[in-house]
């Protein structure tokens, strides 16, 4: 009787762990155990990424569509180039569309926005916007902000 | 006293431990199906002796032989098919204390033998009528006293009918009964199933009471060998003050002031 | 000079003391096993004593450390206008720090010091030479099991220590202080990250684990067998089992999260 006990309790235990760890995954960290979404992949070239960070969320009139997949140097260009993955129902998005890296708050996370265009092509695989807007930096804000009250004079 | 076949030979041994000569080439024998009794003043590493023999510590040089074999030659498999002809009983008993009475002495049926669960428990009975103590069966180990606890651990030595049991200080902290009832049950187990006996003590009355062959270890060798009854008759002043147990003599009262000392306290 | 050949000699000993404890934790784990409904037997009985008995302890802190937590990033975040966020501090500094940390270091002291003790014990009874001369590996069947059970047990503490962690903060904050019930939850899913947090804080744990159990069944197998011996290693086992933690604790965290 003694080791059926011992057994059951070290049951309970075993099973409370593993319920943590759903606990944890799914209410915690919002995991869905739906399949992976499938996406397509779309880049963007940026003069200034800001800190932007990987799987940084990607909107369209404040609605996530998609994630950035990756950040790095355009060599030729020295520019910031973003990789990032749409949803794939998602597949009406203009080819002339602009994106934008916007920050959520004054101190929150940054973003990147897309704004539609009119274009009847829509984006694909691997396709690229090139209508970027950088992010703000504060530095260069108040020095063009100096710059231009200077000039005023 | 007849010639009899020797069951342990230890040859020539040299054991050292911390830096300190616990033996200086000890030679001994221990002849087959007699009770032996190892005897010496606290000290002189006779629960060492065992130890050795069971091969737990290995001698810095000579051999022992148990039943034709250097143990410390032997593969850790072998060596473990070895100490299953082995049983010692522990100067604590050494029960396992997460099990019962029963579950200790049937442990080593079922870790080493085919038995069933049934004949198991049939001969863990007749072990434990045989020391006396078939009503404890299922106490744990923290319920017996330290003489029950004695009986049990040599109810658990006996379990596996080994052809060797080692005793070490069996007597140690018993009153007058529990010696006299584990004087009884060492001869008597002797005497059955024709077991070589070892006996680690340095209670010179039970011990020689009981003991066909002794051996005096004193200052890392042996001092004395012979039946009991030459020992007694022995005229070796060690011996003599041993078996006497008077105070000063070969052996001095106060401990050597030398540089020994001076290490001990660092 | 004699300084430098005594730290060499301290170093060499080290270095010995390092090389046992590998090959005693090798042995006991790779050495013959013993049979195997006796091995599960065993292990159940472990993971009831490592794991089970230390369940409040764990509950508890968890418990308390979550709502303390709310508490305090509430009164900071206000300042900011973003309470919400108390969500994100509470989930993120549990998952990566606190609960692998904390719950290791009670570890150590419940149920690492307790096999210490237990082990030592043992040892100075003469049970495990007892074993030995029955010709049963004291290390497969002594501490194999322990340490198996110590390794299991302490990640899957942690994962409770989080939840009830985590539970306990949502109560303080979203029923006690306002915050808003679904910007709390929301704020928290946004910013853990399943692989990066979670698995990362598990990881932690299990690194955790195997050092705090390692520590503390060498500790006790190869403790002077007397009841002063046992003490010390007990401390020992406590001492340098916390220490391992921190240590390990930086190295894990700037391997893990030092890009962040």
């Amino acid at each position: 009787m003694r080791s059926k006990r011992t057994e059951l309790f070290v049951g309970c235990f075993i099973v409370l762990g593993v319920l943590a760890f759903v606990y944890l995954a799914v209410q915690v960290s919002g995991l869905a155990f739906s399949a992976k979404k499938d996406s397509y992949q779309i880049v963007a070239r940026f003069d200034d990424i800001g800190g932007l960070t990987n799987r940084a969320k990607v909107t369209i009139a404040g609605v996530t569509v998609g994630s950035v997949e990756s950040i790095v140097l355009d060599k030729e260009l020295y520019m910031g180039l973003v990789t990032m993955n749409i949803d794939a129902d998602v597949d009406n998005i203009p080819l002339d569309s602009s994106i934008a890296i916007l920050t959520s708050g004054l101190l929150g996370e940054k973003y990147l926005g897309l704004s539609i265009g009119a274009d009847d092509e829509m984006l694909g695989n691997g396709d690229e916007i090139y209508d970027t807007q950088s992010a703000l930096v504060l530095e260069t804000l108040i020095s063009q902000f100096l710059f231009k009250s200077d000039s005023e004079d | 006293m007849a010639v009899t076949e020797a069951y342990i030979k230890v040859q020539n041994v040299r054991f050292s431990r911390g830096g300190r000569m616990i033996y200086d080439d000890v030679s001994l024998t221990i002849p087959k199906g007699k009770i032996t009794a190892v005897m010496g003043p606290s000290g002189t590493g006779k629960t060492t002796l065992l130890r050795l023999i069971a091969a737990q510590l290995t001698p810095d040089s000579g051999t022992i032989l148990v039943d034709g074999q250097n143990v410390h030659a032997l593969s850790r498999s072998a060596l473990y098919k070895v100490r299953k002809k082995m049983g010692m009983l522990f100067q604590s008993g050494a029960l396992f204390s997460d099990m019962s009475v029963a579950e200790n002495i049937a442990f080593p049926m079922e870790e080493h033998t085919k038995l069933t669960r049934d004949e198991i428990a049939t001969i863990v009975s007749s072990k434990l009528h045989s020391v006396g103590l078939r009503g404890a069966a299922s106490l744990m180990p923290s319920e017996l006293s330290g003489g029950m606890a004695r009986r049990v651990a040599l109810a658990r030595a006996i379990a596996l009918d080994p052809e060797l049991v080692m005793y070490d200080e069996p007597f140690t902290g018993q009153d007058p009964i529990s010696k006299g009832v584990l004087v009884k049950l060492i001869r008597q187990l002797n005497d059955d199933a024709n077991i070589t006996s070892v006996l680690v003590s340095h209670d010179v009355e039970e011990s020689l009471s009981i003991a066909d062959h002794v051996c005096i270890l004193s200052g890392g060798t042996v001092i004395a060998e012979g039946s009991a009854a030459e020992i007694q008759a022995s005229s070796d002043p060690q011996v003599v003050q041993f078996l006497k147990g008077e105070p000063d003599g070969p052996v001095p009262f106060h401990y050597p002031e030398d540089k020994h000392s001076e290490e001990a306290v660092i | 000079m004699k300084s430098i050949s005594l730290l060499g000699a301290a170093l060499l000993d080290w270095f010995e003391a390092v090389g046992r404890a590998g090959i005693f934790l090798a042995q006991s784990i790779f050495r013959v096993p013993v049979r195997f409904n006796e091995a599960v037997r065993l292990l159940v009985q472990q993971l009831y004593s490592v794991g089970v008995l230390s369940l409040v302890i764990v509950v508890v802190s968890g418990a308390f450390i979550g709502m303390v937590l709310a508490l305090q990033g509430y009164s900071i975040l206000a300042k900011f206008g973003s309470e919400e966020a108390v969500g994100q501090l509470l989930a993120l500094s549990l998952l990566r720090e606190l609960a692998p940390v904390v719950t290791a270091l009670l570890f150590a002291g419940r149920a690492g010091s307790s096999l210490t003790a237990e082990i030592g014990l043992m040892k100075a009874t003469e049970q495990l030479s007892s074993f030995e001369m029955m010709g049963v590996d004291p290390l497969r069947r002594v501490i194999a099991p322990r340490f198996i059970a110590g390794v299991i047990c302490l990640p899957l503490l942690s994962l409770i220590f989080s939840a009830t962690g985590i539970m306990g903060g949502y109560v303080v904050s979203v029923n006690w202080l306002g915050v808003h019930d679904g910007a709390f939850w929301s704020q928290m899913q946004q910013s853990v990250y399943f692989d990066t947090d979670i698995i990362n804080g598990f990881i932690k744990a299990l690194c955790f684990s195997v050092a705090v159990t390692w520590i503390a069944v060498y500790q006790g197998y190869e403790c002077v067998p007397t009841s002063e011996g046992i003490g010390k290693a007990t401390t020992r086992t406590v001492v340098l089992g916390s220490l391992a933690i921190l240590a390990l604790d930086f190295v894990l965290t700037a391997a893990m999260f030092g890009d962040f």
